[in-house]
């Protein structure tokens, strides 16, 4: 079953992941870290999963990039990849603007969703792309999520769903919103039937997606340094007129708070995700299928 | 009905004389009992609710309060909740399932209170759980827009088996003003806001995101309170009697059908 489509599989999901970091992050020999501003070798940065070796910032990848270092290589499959918003409310200038997300990213739309394996074992995962419209929840992304998660009820997996979101679409309205009650209710349903969900909240997630399917997994892990909340700091800044404090809405703040099982870094990413379907065993993962 | 534009609605729903979840208690409940607290940290007042009798039959009724008097409005921080809010209307839900009562919510808020303690205290956690969980009462649910829809904390009341509103409530993702700062950078574009943003009543009936609108006095709700509550006292009548009728997992399985829905006509596929 394995070698020639396994292997196709492998350099799709690698060719896809090329282009998904390389428009976040430009190729040049050495690159300056958003963060500290230090300049490191490409390459070093590369190897760090593009986490700065200076400062351990953890820079934003794309969803292909990540999954490439997540999943079991030659496991990826992806779902729905042909789903896209229909510009529900005609709304001025959506449609190029959709049009020109589409181009840059090589994305219909911003999260992929797919069936692989972790260390050998079979999970349902979405990851959201902030490159396309920063991550926000259209009709379509909340349709994926949702799809992701039904598909994993029907087929007894766990699910996995990396954040990383501005919140609403805003040229999809109400529909944007409705998919906060879509996505979460699936949830619900999914949890009653005793499925696994791990929630991995990276920087930023915040607004809608932080309200509804982000913030209700079983195990909650966050990235180092990433900003999670509901309202975003400038709102916040203009409700208390004063400035907010060092580290607030941070995934160490989040922590402190009791909203976080744990903050992993990206290099422990993987091998936290297989400690956890282990421990879930049966009830969490499925190992034939 | 009238013929407003969608800025003149955004006005009539903010309109401060307009009738809120206590004026509407007051009249189409009996023997109501307010409950307060979440059990957890504390007692948010810009949720209001309890247990009260609709022609003798014990419901649960929940809302956003935005406060009579600029003391009242300030401690309800203009009808903005904290996460202490929507867990007491969490708690209530629960209370609600364990004793099979209908859960009766009215919304009226600018959305859920951006703040510092809020952020601290889990404001998007607490707004997911209770999409989750009123997503999967077994007992009749209708949520009631009688005012301003703002935002997801909105919608935290709103996952109801019917969803009702008001001729000139709105029920929107964000203040206009909030939409055109974000949009177009410049938050005096509200009114274009209002038009393109599809807020209305109206709007939202075609959008097949509310089941019904609830027609106001000329005027607004404001101008004739009295005739306001027959109205929806008749409107709660019926949509209860209809929702009386099915099982518990009917309740659940129809609410997951009508909001898995949400959005489906505004999907598309691309060639890949
Ligand atoms: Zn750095």
């Amino acid at each position: 079953m394995s070698s020639v489509f396994q292997r196709r599989r492998q350099k799709l999901l690698a060719l896809k992941a090329m282009h998904s970091v390389s428009a976040s992050v430009h190729p040049h020999s050495s690159e300056v870290c958003k963060n500290c501003g230090g300049e490191v070798p490409h390459r070093d940065l590369v190897a760090a999963g593009y986490v700065c070796p200076l400062c351990g910032y953890h820079h934003p990848i794309g969803a292909y990039y990540r999954l490439s270092q997540i999943l079991d290589r030659g496991s990826f499959r992806e779902l729905d990849e042909e789903l896209a918003s229909a510009d529900p409310l005609d709304f001025p200038g959506y449609r190029q603007k959709l049009e020109k997300a589409q181009a840059k990213t090589g994305m219909n739309e911003g999260v992929v969703t797919a069936l692989g394996r972790i260390g050998g074992m079979k999970v349902a995962v979405g990851v959201l792309d902030n490159r396309f419209f920063m991550g926000s929840m259209s009709a379509a992304l909340g349709e994926k999520v949702t799809r992701l998660v039904e598909q994993a009820a029907k087929s007894r997996l766990p699910l996995i769903l990396f954040s990383a979101s501005g919140g609403a679409r805003m040229q999809e309205g109400i529909l944007s919103l409705m998919q906060m009650a879509k996505t979460s209710a699936a949830l619900e349903r999914f949890s009653r039937r005793g499925g696994l969900y791990i929630s991995v909240l990276t920087h930023p997630t915040t607004g809608g997606v932080t309200a509804s399917f982000a913030s209700l997994g079983d195990i909650m892990l966050a990235e180092p340094g990433a900003l999670i909340g509901f309202a975003g700091p400038r709102v916040i800044e203009q409700t208390i007129g004063q400035e907010l404090p060092e580290g607030f809405q941070s995934a160490e703040y989040l922590l402190e708070h009791g909203f976080l099982d744990a903050v992993v870094p990206r290099s422990q990413m993987r091998e936290t995700l297989i400690r956890l379907l282990k421990l879930h065993g049966k009830a969490g993962a499925n190992r034939d299928g | 009905m009238a013929e407003y534009t969608a800025a003149e609605r955004v006005a009539l729903a903010r309109n401060t004389a307009r009738p809120g979840v206590v004026d509407y208690v007051q009249g189409l409940f009996t023997d109501f009992f307010e409950q307060k607290g979440d059990r957890l940290c504390g007692e948010d007042p810009s949720i209001f609710g309890g247990i009260g009798l609709f022609h003798g039959r014990p419901v649960t009724v929940i809302g956003h309060r935005k406060g009579k008097d600029l003391e009242e409005r300030m401690a309800c921080r203009f009808g903005m909740p904290n996460p202490e809010g929507y867990r007491k209307a969490g708690r209530l839900m629960d209370q609600a399932e364990k004793f099979g009562r209908p859960v009766i919510t009215f919304i009226d808020t600018p959305g859920a209170y951006p703040g510092l303690e809020a952020e601290a205290r889990g404001q998007g956690e607490a707004i997911a759980r209770m999409l989750a969980k009123m997503s999967a009462l077994t007992v009749p649910t209708i949520a009631i827009v009688t005012g301003e829809g703002g935002s997801g904390g909105a919608l935290a009341l709103g996952v109801g088996n019917r969803v009702l509103m008001l001729e000139n409530a709105v029920y929107s993702v964000l203040s206009p003003e909030g939409f055109a700062a974000i949009l177009w950078k410049d938050a005096s574009r509200s009114d274009e806001a209002c038009e393109v943003m599809k807020l209305t009543a109206a709007d939202l009936l075609e959008l097949g995101v509310i089941d019904r609108v609830i027609p106001e006095p000329v005027g607004g709700a404001h101008t004739d309170v009295a005739a306001m509550v027959r109205t929806l006292d008749r409107v709660l009548q019926e949509e209860l009697a209809g929702l009386s009728r099915m099982s518990g997992h009917a309740l659940f399985t129809g609410r997951y059908e009508k909001f898995r829905a949400m959005g489906a006509k505004a999907l598309r596929k691309e060639r890949t």
